[in-house]
Parts: C-alpha cells; structure tokens; sequence
C-alpha cells in the first residue's frame, strides 16, 4: 500500500514537472507600486489577461505561457535589482518595465543575457543605442512627432508654429524630432520655448506666444504643466490652435485644466477609445476581469504577450536566442493575429509603425476625431 | 510693447500675492523675530484646507471662510503657541531651524494625507478678460490684484489709523517700553500671527487657481516672498509691498527678455545687489528695533 501512494507521489510529480518544463517562461518586472503604480498595474493586468486566452485556447505552440511578475517599486535601481534576478531565472523574453528610465539602466542586462525585453518606455534615445534586444509596445519620439508635424502642417494649415518644451530628456527628444520635421515640411517655427519641469507661472512663455502671433502651437509638457500652461493661455486668451500628445489632452490634464483644456487635439499612439473593435472587445473583457476601465498602458501590457506569441510562431519553435532576430522587420497583421489588435511593424531598432489617432478635447471629453495610418 | 504691457500686468499680479505673503514675513520679524521659513507652505495649505472642506460637501464661499478661520486657528494661533514660543527662548536661529523642519512636516504631511498630485481649484475671479487701453487683460490677473491692493490697503490702514494698529507698531518697535505704557504685548503680537495667517490664506485662494494646488507649490512662493521681503527692506510693510511688486514684475521680465532657465536667478542676483548697496533695503530703514 505505502509503496502504492509512493509510485503515485513520484508520478505525479513527474507529471508536474513535465507540464512546468513545457512551459514558456515570461518574466516581468513592473512598476507594481510607488509613483508608477497605476502604469504598472495595468500593465501586469494586461499581461495576465492576454496570457489567459492565449493558455485557454491551448498555449503557444501546444505549450502554456507562465509569467512571475516582480515590483520595482517605480524606483530605477531596485528595477535593475529585479531585472538581475529576473534573467537569473533565465525567461524565455524579458516584459518590461514601463519607465523610460528604469528601461534605461536594465536594457543592457537583458542585451548581455541576449534575452529581448519588450517594454513599455517612450522615450527615443532607448532604441537608439544600439540594443539588438530591446522593444517597444508604443511609439517612441521619432516614430509619433513625424506624424505630429505632418498633422500641423498638412491638416492644420499652419505656417508658423510656436513650440514649448519642457527641458529635459523627454521634452528635448521630441522638441529635436518635430522642429526638424516641421522644417522639413515648410512649417516655420517662430516660437522656440523651453520651460522647466515643475515650473508654476506660465504667463511670460505664453507672453512671447502672443507675440509670435503663431497659427497653431506644439505643446511638449508633462501634465501638470499642461494644464497650467492651458489656463494661461486661455487667461491671455491665445486662440491659435493647440496640439500636443498624450501628455496634453490626458484625463489627468482635462481633470485640471477645466474648460481651458476644451478644444485642445493630441496624437495618440494607444488609447481604450479608439474606434477599433478589437480594441472595443479587449477594453470590455479588461473592464469585466478587472472592474475598471485600462489606460493605454494595460494595451501594452496586452500587446507585449501576443508578441511574444506571434513572434514564437513565426519562428516555428521556442528560441530565446533567435527571438529578437525574428520580431526585428516582422509585420503582424491583426487578420492573422487578432490579439495584437492592430497591424504593425517592427524595425530593426525595435520601434514599431502603427497606425494612430487624432483626439480632441470636446467639453471635457476626449473624442477621437481622425485615425492616422501607418507610416510605411 | 502689447507684449510688454501683458507681462508687467501679469508680474504685477504675481508679484502681488508675493506680497501678501512677504507682508506676512515682515509682521512677524518685527513683532517677534520669527524668520518663517515654512511661509510658502503656509500659503500651501490654506488651499487644501479648503479642498478639505469642498469634499466634506461645504460650498466654496464657506469652504473659504472654514479655510481662513482653520488657517487662522493653525498656522497663527498653534503656530505661535507650540512652535514659536517654546523655541524663542532659545533665540531667533533654533526657531529659524525648526520653521524648516516645520515646512517639511507640512508638505510631506499634505502629500500623506491628500495626494501627491496636483488638484485643481477654483477661482474666486471668472475667466475672461476686459479691454484697457486697447489691452485685452484677464479679469483673473485684475481680480487678483485688486484684492491684493484692498488687504493691503486694510493692512496699512489698521497699523497706521487705528489705536490697535499703533499699539501693534509699539510692540514691534518697543517691547519694553510698550509694556510700561500699557500696550498687551502679547496680545499684539498674538495678533500679527492671526493676520499673518489671514494674508497666507487669502495669497492661497488667489494664487492656487493658476498654480494648481500641490504639496510643493510653497517652496517657489516662500522663496519668492522672503527675497521680496529682503529687497523691500524686512522692518518696513512697504517695503515688503514695493518688494514684492518687484519682485513679481522682474521675474516675468527675466522669463520674457533673458531666459526661462535663468529667470529664477534673476531676483536673486537683484538680491544680492541690494545687499551689497542698500543692506536695509530699498525702503527699510537701517535696524532700528531694541529687545
């Protein structure tokens, strides 16, 4: 009998062990609390949803999909501690983290295990390094203010722009690629501001915008400031039209501004309004499952599973070693794929090319008013 | 120059709550040489007092008046009676020391218990804007000034029209010798507390709507308001006035003419001119006050 239940406990256990080591192995580090809390959160939910269809509908290639999330506490170094221990486990891909800089200081860990790591940072100067590993799941710069100034000037009509910055990493790498672009399609930038993060009093950067007399004006500020530069605006009563990106027409930037937000229109890579129906279905099982409506970093969290996922298939097997080569070019089409929600393109620098949209402020609301295609 | 004139309207603005709040600085150090460094997180908290009570369901105009009054309560009676007093026997650096630690109590306490994010707030002046000379200027930067200029007017009024205002100057220029005529000195210098914190309040209700209210929006307006007080001459309320008049237009200037990474350097610089040429002032008078 006691031989019995022990033949038992040892099959079972093998059975056991089989089943984990056919399994895929996903690490992600992700800011689960601190500043970055919400961000992070939502991208874990995304994760964890996109790997429960995948696994109900039988894995990736007959094999499940397992994923050991790990907190960095929105803190840079303790990223970089999480992401060592991490790779440690040795994952078949890297997700995360969701911080430009905490991207920053674990990319080159992951690039000397030679395991890709898709992540959800902005910021442009990460895929230009050189890193063969890293991925982004949203536009960085150099792929969203191309079509910012094409919006400006081929939709706008404008012929002089006035462009405010916010001076520092992120708002000197967008101000770099639009002014280049808006000089390169003919639109004169007659206002060239930079203002400093944290900064209250708004009133002389809006002061020299009147007097440049601009016929639309390229806000650059993280939200806070665009909010305060919005009611200074409206305060000095500027009415050239305004554009932005995310950072200015956010909920957030809405909640602050009042009525000085309405009216005005931003570029957005990912939004849970966008008139798309995979995107409508994903936002209605996120709400189910989680209870709340996901920004556009549970998207991502999404996005970066079916990667993996599509990714896997096209290279027919399970290869940590060729992952990376594989996604680089690769085109996944929503038709093929339906979890990565829209078509897109990877580059050899590990940004993608998507389609996008238009938003605009409408009485409080944000409300898409254009889809922008694909670059290429 | 339409661009000129939007900014020194704009700076005068400005520069106006700092002075409200430099008033408050000047009050303090001549009734009893409390340098307050945690005065821009006085004018902070006001703010979040009044959200406080717009959340608890009070409409805004009584939001205000609970604001002033719990301000009033806090930051001039409990400030003077657990902070201020203790510490002044111990001389006028300790008590410059633990205003700080004050300040930094205050803010981390507002980011505990409200939020590290900023809020909005509303504005007691609508939006919109009128046309002076052919200028359209915002009602809010009007509006702003004008109650700066009436509490102001009040201020100056009570200090130099009326019997408590005279007993208040004794006080501040005289504590001995007040005593001997009569003058409550204690309570006069009680009552530039109440008013210190009265102006700090009413800089918070004007100044939030434009700056939004945040647990860190004190550290610029406390630096502002104290140069201001320091150029205008600390002994003087008119020289905090001018000073912060000043203070508010250079800043916009500087922002405007030589650089927006520069323009906090601007004032500082102007600070340390008037030190080198004019130590009381531009309209202090040299120290005159005896213990």
């Amino acid at each position: 009998m006691r031989s019995a239940i022990l033949a038992g406990a040892l099959l079972a256990f093998a059975t056991a062990t089989s089943v984990h080591a056919q399994a895929i192995k996903l690490a992600d580090v992700a800011e689960l609390s601190g500043g970055g809390a919400t961000v992070g959160t939502n991208w874990k939910n995304g994760i964890d949803l996109a790997i429960e269809e995948i696994n109900a509908k039988g894995g990736v290639l007959g094999r499940k999909l397992e994923v050991t999330h790990a907190d960095s506490q929105s803190n840079p170094g303790v990223a970089r501690a999480q992401v060592q221990k991490a790779l440690d486990a040795e994952p078949y891909v890297l997700l995360g983290p969701g911080y430009s800089g905490s991207v920053k200081v674990t990319a080159p860990l992951a690039a000397e295990a030679g395991i890709a790591q898709i992540m959800g940072g902005e910021a442009a100067e990460l895929t230009q390094a050189g890193n063969k590993f890293l991925f982004r799941t949203s536009f960085g710069q150099q792929s969203s203010m191309p079509k910012v100034a094409k919006y400006i000037h081929d939709e706008m009509k404008a012929k002089s722009v006035a462009v405010v910055w916010v001076n520092n990493d992120f708002g000197r790498g967008g101000r770099d690629v639009v002014v280049k672009e808006l000089d390169r399609l003919g639109s004169k930038v007659v206002a060239d501001l930079s203002t400093e993060a944290g900064q209250a009093d708004f009133a002389a950067d809006v002061g020299k915008i009147k007097s440049a007399n601009p016929d639309a004006v390229f806000v650059y500020l993280n939200e806070e400031e665009s909010a305060r530069i919005l009611k200074e605006l409206k305060r000095q009563g500027v009415t050239a039209p305004l554009m932005g990106e995310t950072t200015l027409i956010g909920q957030k930037v809405i909640e602050l501004a009042g009525d000085a937000a309405n009216g005005a229109r931003g570029h957005v890579g990912l939004t849970t309004d966008a008139p798309v129906d995979l995107i409508k279905a994903f936002r209605e099982k996120f709400s189910k499952k989680y209870n709340y409506v996901p920004d556009h970093n549970g998207l991502k969290g999404y996005l970066a599973v079916y990667m993996v996922k599509a990714t896997t298939e096209k290279m027919g097997k399970v290869d940590p070693k060729k992952f990376a080569d594989t996604l680089h070019g690769l085109t996944i089409k929503a038709a093929d794929e339906p979890g990565i929600l829209m078509d897109v393109t990877f580059s050899e620098t590990g940004d993608i090319d998507r389609q996008s949209f238009l938003v605009e402020v409408v009485e409080g609301k944000q409300v898409v008013k254009q889809v922008l295609p694909k670059v290429k | 120059m339409s661009n000129l004139f939007d900014l020194l309207v704009a700076g005068l603005a400005t520069g106006a709550i700092y002075a409200l709040v430099a008033v408050g600085f000047t009050l303090l150090w001549q009734t009893s040489q409390t340098i307050n460094f945690a005065q821009g997180e006085f004018v902070m908290l006001p703010a979040f007092l009044m959200l406080a009570a717009m959340h608890a369901g009070a409409p805004f105009w009584l939001a205000i008046i609970l604001g002033i009054l719990l301000s009033m309560l806090l930051l001039g009676l409990a400030f003077k009676m657990l902070l201020v007093d203790p510490m002044m026997r111990h001389g006028v650096l300790p008590l410059a020391i633990a205003t700080m630690a004050l300040a930094i109590g205050i803010k981390e306490s507002v980011k505990q218990f409200f939020s590290a994010e900023a809020s909005p707030f509303p504005s007691i002046v609508p939006t919109g804007d009128i046309s002076i000379l052919g200028h359209a200027v915002s009602l809010q930067s009007i509006g702003v000034l004008v109650v700066a200029i009436l509490a102001v007017f009040g201020l100056t009024s009570l200090l130099n029209r009326t019997s408590l205002g005279h007993q208040m100057q004794a006080a501040a220029q005289n504590p001995t010798v007040a005593r001997i005529i009569g003058v409550p000195v204690e309570r006069m210098i009680l009552l530039t507390f109440l008013i210190n914190a009265f102006l700090v309040a009413l800089a918070s209700l004007l100044i939030t709507p434009i700056y939004l209210a945040k647990f860190s929006s004190g550290e610029v307006l406390g630096q502002a308001a104290f140069i201001a007080a320091i150029v205008g001459g600390f002994n003087q309320v008119r020289g905090a006035i001018a000073g912060g008049l000043l203070i508010g237009v250079l800043d916009n200037l500087a922002a405007s003419y030589v650089s927006t990474q520069y323009r906090a350097a601007v004032p500082l610089i102007f600070l340390i001119v008037v030190i080198l040429f004019r130590p009381q002032g531009l309209l202090g008078r040299a120290e005159e006050r005896t213990a």
